[in-house]
């Protein structure tokens, strides 16, 4: 059909049936790119996605304490959208009408630190985006059909300060997460946190999605000392079904933790057999503690191991392979490889240094394959899939390259030989982030370097200063920066996905709206009155609302379930009432409610917020509401 | 003159060859084909449509692009000029004109059986009449969508017809109008049948 038109299309009819050629219609043809504006190879050229021209990758930035997460696109670091996760954000209606608000519930505002993009066979499969809130104990799913957060599970019981988190298992079965703070559990019961190391405790937690709907709940958790856990990573090959954390207080201080829990030379990381808790749950060796089932991992043997790192480590982070894992010592200059295949016959030979608390403390030395002097303050490690490292250094402000095993004999006998490139960055980054770094297959190609301070590299904007990324080409032997920009508080990780992965919908199909309150036609929309409350069914559509009007009284409550019934994309309409403080903005195809009590009498125009066409300023109308004395006469 | 009616009636019953029988055949095959095939595309282009609104117009229906989305699109546009919606259920012809081009087929299988040139130039004729009368009964529909506007409407512009072949600018949008592959089809219907009657002008009659 296709073929045959492409044959013979540009063929017209005229009076006389003659047969003519070259009536292409016009708007077929895309906007090319226009000529770049310098040298091929500059980093100016290398960045440069002409106007109309769509970048390679997305970068999913986490939004911190703003409880956002940015999308940005790479190589040109434009900032393109928000997407609204743990806090009210007024330019998508989010947190505004009722499904939102819900799912917020009495929280205003999250600390999203680490997105984690869903993985089928150890790669990304483009489908949701999980990210942790650190301050409430959530963990939110972020659809990338829509690009919307979609659930929000928590606060997960008997986890304190969701830092460890979010990360995804190689087939999406979990997403994992560790606790930061250690409380007396179940949350609620009070004990002295002079009693810190007796009566609280931490808590490793399987969080199982569903394979189909995403859907996340509580799988298990493994209860453990009060040790301060901090990042993790995932296994993959060798590794498959094992998951690692550092920790940064095995000393177990409750105060001053600055320096109380800076005094022992190595922390204890986390070595947790996920496959084997999960088996251990469905063999019924769990208890229940606040209706979650919990293993205690001193009566079940190989959930969990301990192996120590240097001093308060930061990161600790699985290679494109799964055999080494890297933690980088924040208060020391190295980053230490571990071979999983010795650490797995470690476990197997019970090479084992001391346990604590019933559970093994694997030694230290017979799982180590060096330990690399990247530099100060070393954090976290991302690869390049070539067989290359680079580690965030805090304190050095730089990012240092360097070759991950097997070494050969002569670079291990000093593995300064192994670090091959060092790039400063401004100023003190913390986390840094490859494509597909935690994936089987790294894209490589660019770095994005997300650092704590910009102070005096932008114009200045005060005392409230944003972040700073910066981006980082590693296709080269020489490290090189492209491009810097700056974000709002704040990225702390990021992930980097190929645009081709995703094909998000760009209107919400008029066949899968499934709210009972939707209406599509004019004739459908209305106002009705059950007792104290009216409910308004309503459209919006360029350039207007059907109904205009809404009649209600002091008093009353105010149901409005709108309906913008566009199926054209970006034709979104906003619904503001002024003075009523209602937000709703309705994407094309959506319907969205909004209930809300009538405290005052008088009329309230309300008008689109969201401009949608010429006559978008004529799209409008009035809430009138009768005074109670006025009503009842 | 009579010598030429002599000619013109040795002419009409002019049996036909296996040639132009097996043209018939194509010819009662491209007709069947350009009923269920989209006959004309209209396509809009404005600066905020680079990718253009097509509809596309079939002998019994009527279908927006990018999955039936333009026509409710190209309705809503329309309604600011005041423009009647363009409803299926209003164009009469979508009714009759399936089975019309089903009676041309049927008339081309009759001549490929009879075999007589008179059938051939009664199909030729009868379908040029059909097809000028399609296409004035077109022009003429294009031409009140455009003149019947709701002088209620938001905008106020100047009447106009839609192009009925080629390009045109009205207000911010481009329209074209070309054949679809049905009205490529149905185009080469008559060239078939007058192919028939050429490979036969010499048969016996």
């Amino acid at each position: 059909m296709k073929l045959l038109q492409q044959l013979i299309a540009p063929a017209a009819l005229t009076g006389a049936l003659l047969l003519f050629t070259g009536c292409n219609p016009p708007g077929k043809t895309t906007a090319s790119s226009t000529a770049k504006p310098t040298e091929v190879n500059s980093a100016a050229a290398r960045t440069w996605v002409a106007p109309g021209d769509k970048d390679e990758f997305y970068l999913f930035y986490s939004g911190g304490h703003s409880g956002q997460v940015f999308v940005a696109g790479l190589p040109s670091m434009r900032h393109i959208t928000t997407i609204p996760v743990f806090g009210r954000y007024p330019g998508t209606g989010y947190g505004y009408d009722e499904e939102s608000k819900k799912m917020l519930g009495d929280y205003t505002w999250g600390d999203v630190h680490h997105p984690g993009l869903s993985k089928t066979d150890g790669l990304y499969d483009g489908r949701w985006l999980f990210v942790n809130d650190n301050a409430n104990n959530r963990i939110a799913r972020i659809d990338l059909r829509d690009f919307k957060t979609r659930q929000i599970l928590g606060p997960i019981p008997n986890s304190m300060g969701n830092h460890g988190s979010s990360f995804v298992t190689e087939n999406t079965e979990y997403v994992l997460v560790a606790t930061r703070f250690s409380v007396p559990l179940p949350k609620g019961r009070y004990a002295d946190p002079n009693d810190y190391a007796k009566e609280f405790n931490g808590a490793v937690s399987g969080i199982r999605v569903d394979p189909k709907s995403g859907e996340m709940s509580v799988g298990w958790q493994i209860i453990t000392p009060p040790f301060d856990w901090d990042l993790g990573s995932t296994g993959k090959g060798p590794s498959s079904g094992w998951a690692f954390w550092t920790s940064y207080n095995t000393e177990m201080a409750h105060d001053q933790l600055e320096a109380n829990a800076s005094q022992g030379e190595r922390d204890y990381a986390a070595i947790v057999n996920w496959r084997a808790a999960e088996a251990a749950v469905k063999e019924g060796r769990a208890t229940l503690l606040d209706g979650v089932p919990v293993l205690d991992p001193a009566k079940v043997p190989g959930v969990l191991y301990y192996l120590p790192v240097p001093k308060s480590p930061h990161g600790i982070d699985t290679d494109p392979s799964g055999r080494w894992i890297v933690a980088a010592g924040k208060l020391q200059p190295i980053a230490s490889v571990f071979d999983f295949t010795k650490i797995q016959a470690a476990i197997e030979k019970k090479d084992f240094e001391s346990e604590f608390r019933g559970v093994p403390v694997i030694r230290h030395d017979a799982v180590i394959e060096g330990e690399v002097p990247v530099g100060l303050g070393p954090l976290h490690t991302q690869y390049d899939g070539q067989g290359n490292a680079y580690t965030s250094l805090f304190i050095e402000s730089a990012v240092a390259k360097w070759k991950m095993p097997p070494w050969t004999a002569e670079e291990r006998a000093d593995l300064n030989k192994v670090v091959l490139d060092k790039i400063t960055v401004h100023y003190n980054i913390g986390h840094l982030v490859i494509g597909g770094s935690e994936t089987k297959q790294p894209y490589g190609k660019y770095l994005v370097a997300m650092n704590k301070l910009s102070k005096g590299r932008h114009l200045s904007v005060g005392p409230s200063q944003p972040e700073d990324s910066e981006l980082i080409d590693i296709t080269g032997k020489k490290m090189q920066v492209l491009y810097e920009t700056f974000t709002e508080p704040e990225p702390h990780f990021a992930q980097i996905l190929k645009a081709d992965t995703i094909k998000p919908i760009e209107v919400y199909p008029k066949a899968e709206n499934t709210d009972p309150d939707a209406v599509w036609d004019a004739k459908d929309t209305g106002v009705t009155r059950h007792g104290r409350v009216v409910e308004v069914k309503m459209i919006a559509i360029r350039s207007h609302f059907t109904p205009d009007r809404i009649d209600a009284q002091e008093g009353d409550e105010l149901v409005i379930h709108v309906t913008n019934v566009e199926q054209t994309p970006d034709m979104i309409h906003g619904l503001g009432i002024v003075e009523q403080n209602v937000n709703l903005v309705i994407d094309p195809g959506e319907t969205k409610t909004v209930r809300l009590t009538m405290k005052k009498s008088g009329v309230f125009p309300f008008y689109c917020t969201n401009f949608c066409s010429a006559l978008h300023q004529e799209m409008q109308g009035y809430l009138a509401v009768k005074p109670a004395s006025l009503a009842e006469k | 003159m009579k010598k030429l009616f002599q000619r013109e009636s040795v002419f009409l019953r002019r049996s036909l060859s296996l040639r132009s029988r097996l043209l018939l055949l194509v010819a009662a095959a491209t007709v069947v084909a350009a009923a269920f095939l989209p006959l004309w595309q209209i396509r809009l282009v404005a600066p905020q449509y680079q990718e253009g609104l097509a509809l596309y117009i079939y002998t019994h229906k009527l279908v927006g692009g990018n999955h039936g989305q333009d026509l409710p699109e190209i309705n809503m546009l329309n309604h600011y000029i005041g423009m009647k919606p363009l409803v299926e259920e209003d164009f009469v012809e979508m009714r009759w004109m399936p089975f019309a081009f089903g009676v041309f087929a049927l008339l081309s299988l009759r001549a490929a059986v009879i075999g007589r040139m008179l059938s051939l130039i009664d199909l030729g004729v009868s379908f040029s009449y059909f097809t000028f009368f399609s296409l004035g009964s077109f022009y003429y529909r294009l031409y009140t969508y455009g003149h019947s506007l709701n002088p209620h409407a938001p905008m106020t512009i100047k009447p106009f017809t839609p192009i009925l072949l080629g390009s045109q600018k009205i207000a911010n949008f481009v329209q074209t109008s070309l054949p679809e592959a049905g009205g490529v089809l149905f185009t080469l219907f008559p060239i078939l049948i007058a192919a028939a009657i050429w490979c036969s002008r010499k048969e016996e009659p």
